[in-house]
């Protein structure tokens, strides 16, 4: 085999199944090239020896009834993994060893996947292009010093560079469909509940879903089959019928409605997005679906809420990171100081701002002003696509304004920086499920992606509409290896 | 003049009355904690009833247990409140080593149980307390600052343990009604099982809010809140200092500042705390970890069975049915293991004597040893055997006093007794009667001055008698038979 690497995940698990390929010698492909692109700085930790041995031990007694039989995968370091470092890319938990396993990556070891190391992202997932990270940059494997998009930018990267066959991410605000239209891969975030939260380091609960990042749709199809499971220790994870959606992925959505978004004709959007969306619009009508012009008129304030929204919750949720029971500790003369010292050096800059955003919101005299405005704001977006929904099956729209940017282009400029997440942030405030596929490329020769937005429980559609549509786009990606 | 339940600080010029209310802490009875499956045991070691989402680990959510929800709504029907089928939880945030999340998990704008009230027995008759709400919330771990002196130390045992907080209308008006309140709503939550208000393993805690006016005054003065008090006599002692205190502001022409203060057992005095102006800002926020509690009807009748007698309704049946007093009934009913014994013993025995025994002499030995009735060293199948022999007048009261002292030593049962010590009383009226000859025989002078008027020798012949019987005698027919010798 000649690059075992380049091979989708279906095809991986082909090629074992038919025995041409076993765990170790996949296992240590990727193994091999992942240390050949450290520049990438696609890995806070890796698991190289024990995936090896996982491997090994696969071969010995392989069990071809396994979804994922032998396929190592590197994931987001914002899964916990039961004795293997978990930082959630932050300096106040870089010697944090969990000793339990989040819901997600236990299905996929349940399926015979092995975990090959965590990957790099935005300090407790707030950031959209990877910089906020303690453990620094990660580069785009499509060019040099462009950012891989966040905030699962090591896992984009990684999968963009072959270093894992798939990957999985979390997504509050876009953080799996951003940097997967960076990097010409495919991201999914699906509906809020299908993917337990337990064990996934909390950013804004109400938002954060764990979903899969592929190269291609069939791929993320069979990874969220894999990860989409009721779970009962997780109170929002909701028990509603999961679709085989592998086996039931067609490219046949003749007949189905797609809604088209006026409010996505956001100003000073570049003329090659308009162009990439009328090229989705047309591919959408060659494979038999209708066209559906279609408002959402709250989706102007959908940005301010969810930056009210999310910094909110994670204001809470980050109270727990005060060096008493586990993480870093500084320490100080006293109980307060010891705080102030920890959170001061234990927390990067973009995580300060989001916890005194989130801190100011729910202070008493402001909480009815922003927070709960922003919860009925929400729920308004909400109502927005509940109506179009009466009328269309799914929404096209593009993933992002812009294609990835410089590494340090927007990092003195959070609200540019935010403005990235325009167009899939409602998806997460309506707890929607939304796929973004790669579908072109800006005259710089960078990917850019369209996004399809579902209905609540209907990933199967969305994914359907994707696979037809990549059929027909056919896009590849251009990685040189540049870094090599 | 009938004993009057009333309070009031006297001054010079004004007289002044004090005004309560109670939020009161009661920990759940259940075998794990609100949120996770950690088991709730007292006096474990530090930090061995600690599971990842009570210490808050990275990515560990909260699960609510559906007993604790269960306990909640069975003390909200004891407290004749309403259920509130839609309630939620919020997130109270502050900083604090034993705090684990942070936050604690409690319930803000809309709790489990509204309005409700409870009735008490006092000595000038029955007074309603108004129940303003109950929720549930997580206890908080425990900071131990008396270990080393420059460490504090925190078992985490307790945290996430459901609480119920009780907060009462301010509707009490006396450190008595506050002692009458805290014994009935233990007596009330003892009876349904949902907490065991025990006040040493701080079961039951509250947070006292106090303030006065001047007698016919309609306004609520400012008051403060004593924070965490953990026994009804150091509450009682609070309310006496804090609303002298007060008063005191008062009379000098000060203010009174809305604070939170501190009780100090030892000397016995309150001490600010925090003003209103330090007030902490605790940016309450519905848990976006937990959805809305959405309470079923049928959940709701489900545990509408299962509620047992309660200690108002029992004392109505104690009085219609067996005839009992008011007094009586109280103290039957006010605690459930009481209630139960009485009723245990009643099965088989009479009731009048029953009540006397219980609230007489076991009560003088429980008293005496210290102990609860459910410790009680007479069990209830041996008092009842006890009071049927006495009944049938196979021993008088007298013999069966004697006999209960002997009981007390290992639970004995009391025909054993008798049997062994020959302690059957002596009613065949021939053997009382050759006694009588006897002691008649003996006495001659003495029966003499009898005859000639001196009457109050009965006394004294009946004494003989008795002494001659070893005790056993039964005394109504030696009285009998005497009268007729001597008067004859």
């Amino acid at each position: 085999m000649s690059d075992i690497t380049k091979l989708s995940l279906n095809e991986l698990i082909q090629n074992i199944r038919n025995k041409k390929l076993s765990s170790t010698e996949i296992t240590n492909s990727f193994i091999e090239r992942s240390e050949k692109s450290k520049k990438l700085n696609t890995y806070v930790t890796d698991n190289f020896s024990s995936a090896l041995e996982a491997a090994k031990i696969f071969d010995e007694k392989p069990n071809m009834d396994l979804k994922l039989p032998g396929i190592p995968i590197a994931v987001k370091d914002l899964f916990c993994t039961n004795g293997v470092r978990t930082t959630a890319g932050s300096n106040i938990l870089n010697n944090f060893i969990p000793p339990y396993e989040s819901t997600v990556t236990q299905s996929m070891w349940d399926e015979g996947a092995i975990l090959l190391g965590k990957l790099n992202c935005d300090e407790f997932a707030m950031g959209s292009s990877n910089e906020t990270s303690f453990f620094g940059n990660v580069q785009n494997p499509i060019g040099e010093n462009l950012v891989p998009g966040g905030s699962s930018g090591g896992s984009s990267a990684a999968l963009a560079a072959s270093l894992t066959p798939v990957t999985i991410g979390t997504d509050t605000g876009g953080s799996i469909r951003q940097p997967a239209s960076f990097t010409g891969t495919v991201g999914l975030k699906p509906t809020y509940g299908s993917c337990s939260r337990y064990g996934i380091v909390a950013f804004a609960s109400s938002l954060d879903q764990a979903g899969p990042m592929s190269q291609n749709v069939k791929d993320a199809a069979l990874l969220l089959e894999v990860i989409s499971k009721f779970d009962n220790k997780d109170s929002t994870s909701i028990d509603f019928k999961r679709n085989k959606y592998s086996s039931e992925l067609t490219n046949n959505i003749k007949g189905l409605k797609i809604g088209i978004p006026n409010e996505y004709r956001v100003e000073g959007m570049p003329k090659e997005i308009e162009d990439l969306w009328k090229k989705g619009i047309e591919i959408i009508k060659d494979c038999g679906a209708e066209i559906v012009d279609i408002s959402l008129p709250t989706t102007k304030y959908a940005l301010p809420t969810y930056y009210i929204v999310a910094p909110a919750e994670a204001s809470s949720n980050l109270a727990r990171y005060d060096g008493v029971k586990y993480g870093f500790r500084s320490e100080g003369e006293n109980l307060i100081d010891m705080y102030e010292k920890t959170r001061s050096e234990g927390f990067g800059e973009e995580v300060k701002r989001r916890i005194l955003i989130g801190t100011y919101v729910l202070s008493s005299g402001y909480y009815d002003a922003y927070y709960l405005k922003a919860q009925k704001v929400r729920q308004l977006i909400k109502n927005d696509f509940d109506n179009v929904y009466n009328n269309v099956d799914a929404i096209l729209t593009p993933s992002t304004p812009s294609s990835a940017f410089k590494i340090g282009e927007k990092t003195d400029d959070p609200v540019s920086m935010y403005l990235n997440d325009i167009f899939t942030v409602p998806v997460n405030l309506a707890g929607l499920p939304g796929i973004s596929i790669p579908a072109g490329v800006d005259d710089k020769g960078f990917p850019l992606g369209l996004q399809i937005i579902g209905k609540p429980f209907d990933e199967q559609t969305i994914l359907n509409i994707a696979y037809s549509m990549e059929e027909k786009i056919n896009f590849k990606n251009n990685i040189t290896d540049w870094w090599m | 003049m009938a004993k009057t339940n009333q309070f009031f600080i006297e001054r010079e010029q004004n007289k002044y009355e004090v005004v309560i209310g109670l939020e009161v802490h009661a920990q759940v009875t259940s075998d794990s904690k609100l949120f996770s499956s950690s088991p709730t045991k007292f006096g474990a070691e530090p930090n061995t009833q600690v599971s990842l989402v009570d210490a808050a680990f990275p990515g560990m959510l909260p699960v609510i247990n559906e007993f604790c929800v269960k306990q909640a709504i069975k003390t909200g029907i004891g407290l004749k409140a309403k259920i509130n089928k839609k309630s939620i939880f919020d997130r109270k945030n502050y900083f604090y080593a034993d705090l684990p999340q942070g936050y604690q998990i409690s319930q803000y704008k809309y709790p489990i149980i509204g309005e409700g009230k409870v009735i008490l027995d006092m000595t000038d008759g029955q007074k309603e307390i108004g129940i303003e709400r109950l929720h549930l919330e997580q206890d908080a771990g425990k900071s131990i600052h008396d270990i080393d002196p420059t460490n504090t130390f925190v078992d985490l045992n307790r945290s996430g343990v459901a609480l119920m907080e009780i907060v009462s209308k301010p509707d009490l008006r006396s450190p008595d009604e506050v002692n009458a309140y805290i014994k009935k709503l233990r007596s009330i939550m003892r009876y349904l099982g949902t907490c065991d208000g025990n006040m040493q393993e701080g079961s039951l805690r509250a947070d006292v809010n106090v303030s006065v006016r001047r007698q016919g005054d309609d306004n609520f003065g400012t008051r403060c809140e004593i924070k965490n008090v953990n026994s009804i006599k150091f509450m009682q002692m609070a309310i006496i200092y804090e609303a002298n205190r007060q008063v005191d502001l008062i009379e000098e022409g000060k203010s009174i500042d809305q604070e939170t203060r501190l009780f100090d057992t030892k000397k016995n005095e309150t001490r600010s705390m925090r003003s209103k102006e330090d007030a902490h800002d605790y940016r309450y926020f519905p848990d976006p970890d937990l959805l809305p509690l959405e309470i079923s009807d049928e959940f709701i009748s489900q545990i509408k069975d299962e509620i047992p007698e309660l200690p108002d309704e029992k004392k109505k049946r104690f009085i219609d049915k067996f005839n009992l007093s008011s007094y009586e009934a109280n103290i039957l009913v006010s605690d459930i293991d009481t209630s139960k014994y009485f009723e245990e013993v009643i099965k088989n025995s009479d009731v009048k004597l029953a009540t006397n025994w219980i609230t007489g002499e076991l009560f003088a030995v429980l008293n005496e040893k210290n102990l609860e009735i459910s410790e009680s060293p007479v069990s209830s199948n041996n008092l009842s055997k006890l009071i049927n022999l006495i009944k049938d007048g196979t021993i008088s009261g007298k013999i069966a006093k004697t006999i209960f002292e002997e009981m007390i030593e290992g639970d004995k049962d009391p025909q054993i007794i008798v049997d062994q010590k020959g302690l059957k009383q002596e009613s065949d009226p021939k053997a009382l009667e050759e006694l009588i000859n006897k002691v008649i025989k003996n006495n001659t002078s003495k029966v003499e001055e009898y005859k000639s008027g001196k009457e109050k020798l009965f006394g004294f012949f009946v004494g003989q008698v008795m002494k001659e019987s070893k005790g056993k005698g039964n005394p109504q027919l030696i009285n009998k038979i005497l009268k007729e010798k001597l008067n004859g």
